[in-house]
């Protein structure tokens, strides 16, 4: 099915910092297909993890969604009712926040932690909730006698392991989970990466993954939005954004990254500078200060340009991108900004 | 630093070193809670002058110890370290002034590593002053650091404070600190861990041209094989306090002989989308550095351990270019 | 990795070229918020016995311990206030009130400052030491501070006042000699995690001395805790000393709140209803150990919100 399961238009999401307003997202579209795994890549500050919280509208208390549309099942999140958001939450999307460790409670068993929300919300008896604990504790791969353990006695892959069965509890569509492999070992994070997939497969799930690692992506991801100072610098593909990137931020990344694969020789180039101040954001394309390939009308607003059916980029030069592709490649390219 | 008048090739000397933790006060122990954790538990190697050495392994694994270890921040409670023939164990005051500024450590967390209240000058200027550089000679030394790392126009930086510098000229900062008493031995602690992509490779690019110029003997700590592959050209693969394989970098990445780095190298993922989706070899559950199992640590997770595995702890073999502590080999 | 990272530069370049004015800088510096009104309450509060204090000899209008007379040349006890031209009445003995109150104003900042100064100066260093160096001198030093918390204060400081001469300064001494617990126990927490921050560990690496460590990059971080369990202190101070010379074990020589109540009394006030003998120093008591409380409850909350 590639009808659009969850469509973000036009996103925009911005911070009070003292006077001044911070958009930290900054007209953000794409779409994510029923029953795929969608890789939302980035640098910190690029605002993912705010696209992310704004799905959910569990932002900060000095963040508001200052524009757009968020459609879900015909519903626009940006703008129903509080109450019928929290219905929706849990039950329809679900959230894995970052840290693991944080999203439980220390005091209490992650038994009473799971039940609570079967009870509370999925309005399961204290028998249901049990049986329906243990069902879930065995799909994410923990032993169901360990459910009586407090968090501390879990190790850190175990508590994410946890995190994802807690998301799980009310039979979600859509899951989104902020960079839930980062704080991990390569081992456990592999490891969580099988688990998720085979759930996502064999669940149906729709699944929005937060990550600043593009090998995450290539390893379980479907499709890729890739963000960059607030903005989406193309989505598409996974395929196409890691084999054929069309926005130069992309090819950057994809140099700057260690392949394990590669030839031993090979030479990491890195993006000179840093991404912008989102306060005071440069006028026109926003990677322009950066970008090897920018030209003087790289100083306007940069069009959404479809290079494939299904893959947009934001970039002037979108039309350009398999010449600028091979130029990429090559690290003078790079060097000559420095 | 004229090398070759150097007696030896070795410059750092490990044998059998350990540093167990005592954990838990004196009521765990009486109530027969094992207390000890054994951090780093009889490791042995040598490094040569001028080689760049990876200390792989998963967190937990002793590697961050160890390089506390070699740079005397952390005193061994067994074994043995030397650092150019002499003892570290032995090594106190007017030495260990010398020790310092032959010895440095390049830091995780750039933004944690410089003090918050201190200019950039301020920060470079502190080794200088302990080292005994007249003050009129340490500006001239701080932009020649600064440059030396790839800050463009050092200058413009001498005043400024750590908030004001991105992330990657930070990284740049600390490595300037740590190589501007022109140190021999630099241990780096996972220093781009903190960084963003885009700008890692800037900060490893810098790290191996100035080690290949300043010809430094180097410890590279990480938990990404790909990123030690980048720098150095033999690994040290660590679990739980011990050293499991201990080879050229390449060898291992292409053909690892330890069930562990089998595991470990299979699970490094790598941005390509054909990569190979077989379930790891190794067990789940993680490293215990409370509660290790007996023989080889190991064991509780290895996919062809054995009998043999429980009883004994497998000594480290030369196989081919390799040291191997496993009982296949 | 803070997800929106905002370079605070660019925020306060927005404020300009002007540097704040030096007060609001040390107040800054201090963490003192300026803006609250509970600490502005405080302070001005602090400020008017200040001036009492320095200016007493000004302010006053005889001599506090003096025993006076009426112009008709009676003995000018138990004068109500405003009787012949006494401001706040006189004592049983002759004495004028609001001399005295001017005069205890003084006694008790003399207190406050130096028992703070100690309290701070000792439990910071100690905090420093135990803190950084850990091990067996941070277990000496701790266990000293948990005999330090046994010991009860009230009945210490009446001890010692009974060994050594009725002085103010007893009171000072003992506050030194138990209060600087608190603050070290406070000071060696901070001290730990500051301890870890890697800017420690590079000046260790960067050769510099444990001493040199302490002076540079953990002290300035601490000086504001410091300052508040200095002022803290303050209060305590001003409070001991009351209860001190109330339950008779001040020194006879000296004008305090303290005394001025115990007289008060001795004179049996209440059978009296002379409330104009103890209603003035209960006032003041109470202002100035609530202005000290206020700032340093607002100093405590801007503390763990940073």
């Amino acid at each position: 099915m590639t009808e659009a399961f969850l469509s973000v238009r036009n996103l925009r999401v911005s911070y009070q910092v003292g006077r001044n307003f911070v958009h930290a997202v900054d007209g953000a579209s794409f779409d994510i297909p029923k029953g795929s795994i969608t890789g939302l890549v980035g640098e910190s500050g690029c605002g993912k993890t705010t696209v992310a919280r704004a799905l959910t509208r569990v932002i900060a208390d000095n963040a508001t969604i200052s524009g757009g549309q968020i459609l879900f099942n015909g519903k626009d999140l940006a703008r129903i009712p509080e109450k019928e958001m929290n219905a929706l939450r849990w039950r329809d999307i679900a959230f894995i926040p970052q840290s693991a460790m944080n999203s439980l409670d220390p005091v209490y068993t992650v038994e009473y932690q799971l039940g609570e929300v079967l009870r509370r919300r999925g309005g399961m008896s204290r028998a249901q909730a049990r049986k329906r604990s243990e069902e879930l504790f065995d799909m994410v791969g923990i032993d169901p006698g360990r459910l009586t353990d407090y968090p501390h006695q879990f190790s850190g892959g175990m508590r994410q392991r946890v995190a994802i069965a807690l998301a799980l509890a009310l039979d979600p569509k859509l899951i989104i989970a902020d960079e839930p492999v980062t704080a991990l070992d390569v081992i456990v994070q592999r490891q969580i990466l099988d688990q998720l997939k085979e759930l996502q497969t064999r669940l149906g799930l729709s699944v929005i993954l937060v990550t600043h690692d593009i090998s995450v992506v290539a390893y379980i991801c479907d499709r890729t939005v890739v963000m960059y100072a607030g903005k989406v610098a193309e989505s598409g593909s996974m395929q196409a954004a890691l084999t054929a990137p069309s926005h130069p931020y992309t090819m950057g990344l994809r140099n700057a990254f260690p392949d394990l694969q590669g030839a031993a020789s090979g030479v990491l180039t890195p993006i000179e500078g840093a991404p912008p101040n989102l306060a005071n954001p440069p006028t026109g394309c926003r990677f322009k200060p950066r970008c090897p390939f920018a030209l003087d009308l790289c100083g306007s607003e940069p069009p959404v340009v479809d290079v494939a059916p299904g893959h947009p980029v934001l970039c002037h030069r979108a039309s350009e991108s398999a010449a600028l592709r091979i130029e990429a490649a090559k690290t003078e390219t790079w060097m000559a900004r420095a | 630093m004229n090398i070759a008048t150097r007696k030896t090739d070795v410059l750092v000397s490990v044998h059998d070193a350990r540093l167990h933790y005592r954990v838990g006060g004196a009521f765990a122990a009486m109530r027969g809670k094992s207390t000890v954790v054994k951090a780093v538990d009889g490791v042995t190697f040598d490094i040569r002058r001028g080689e760049s050495v990876g200390l792989l392994g998963e967190s937990g694994c002793g590697k961050t110890s160890m390089g506390r270890l070699l740079l005397k921040l952390e005193e061994t409670t067994g074994g043995s370290i030397h650092f150019d023939g002499e003892e570290l164990g032995k090594v106190q005051r007017k030495g260990l002034k010398t020790f310092r500024s032959r010895a440095q450590l390049i830091f995780q967390n750039p933004f944690d590593a410089i003090n918050p209240r201190f200019s950039i000058r301020a920060t470079l200027s502190e080794p200088l002053e302990n080292a005994g550089i007249p003050r009129g000679e340490r500006e001239g030394r701080i932009i020649k650091a600064l440059e030396l790392v790839r800050l463009p126009e050092p200058a413009q930086f001498l005043d400024r404070y750590p908030h004001q510098l991105s992330g990657g000229q930070l990284q740049r900062v600390v490595m300037a600190r740590a190589l501007i008493l022109q140190p021999e031995f630099v241990v780096a602690d996972e220093p781009v861990s903190m960084l963003d992509v885009s700008v890692r490779a800037g900060v490893l690019n810098v790290f191996r041209d100035v080690r290949d110029r300043l010809g430094l003997t180097a410890i590279y700590i990480s938990h990404d094989l790909a990123l030690v592959r980048y720098v150095c050209e033999r690994t040290i693969v660590m679990y739980l306090g011990r050293i499991m394989e201990d080879g050229p970098t390449e060898d291992i990445v292409h053909q690892p002989l330890h069930p562990y780095t089998k595991a470990l190298v299979a699970a490094v993922p790598v941005p390509n989308p054909d990569q190979s989706h077989d379930p790891l070899p190794i067990g789940r559950g993680a490293p215990d550095p409370r509660n290790p199992p007996s023989g080889c640590v190991f064991r509780d997770r290895c996919p062809s351990a054995h009998a043999r595995c429980a009883a004994e702890v497998p000594q480290p073999r030369q196989v081919g270019t390799r040291t191997v502590a496993c009982h296949l080999f | 990795m803070p997800e929106i990272a905002i370079p605070k530069s660019t925020i306060s370049k927005t404020a300009g070229i002007r540097r704040p004015h030096i007060v609001v800088r040390i107040f800054q510096a201090l963490k003192l918020p300026v803006n609250d009104p509970f600490a502005v309450a405080g302070l001005v509060i602090y400020l008017v016995f200040v001036v009492a204090a320095v200016f007493a000899d000004q302010i006053a209008t005889h001599d506090p311990t003096e025993i006076l007379y009426t112009p008709s040349y009676d003995l000018a006890a138990d004068l109500r206030p405003g009787q012949d031209g006494f401001l706040m009445g006189t004592t049983s003995l002759g004495r004028d009130i609001f001399s005295q109150l001017v005069y205890g104003s003084r006694s008790a900042l003399l207190i406050g400052v130096t028992a703070a100064f100690m309290v701070a100066l000792i439990g910071s260093i100690i905090g420093l030491v135990a803190g950084y160096f850990g091990r067996w001198v941070d277990a000496v030093l701790m266990r000293l501070a948990d005999i330090a918390f046994g010991i009860p204060f009230l009945p210490f400081v009446i001890v010692l006042a009974a060994f050594l001469q009725p002085s103010i300064w007893n009171v000072v001494i003992a506050m030194a000699l138990v209060l600087w617990r608190d603050t070290a126990r406070v000071i060696r927490s901070q001290v730990l995690t500051l301890r870890t921050r890697g800017y420690v560990e590079a000046a260790r690496v960067a050769g510099s001395s444990d001493f040199k460590i302490i002076l540079r990059h953990i002290a300035p971080n601490i000086l504001p805790l410091s300052f508040l369990y200095g002022s803290i202190a303050i209060g305590w101070a001003i409070l001991t000393e009351a209860s001190i010379s109330f339950l008779g074990f001040g020194d006879p020589d000296s004008i305090s709140w303290g005394y001025m109540l115990q007289d008060a009394f001795a004179s049996q006030a209440l059978a009296k209803q002379a409330y104009y003998w103890f209603v003035p120093p209960g006032v003041c008591i109470i202002l100035v150990v609530s202005a000290g409380f206020f700032i340093t409850a607002v100093m405590k909350t801007s503390f763990s919100r940073s």
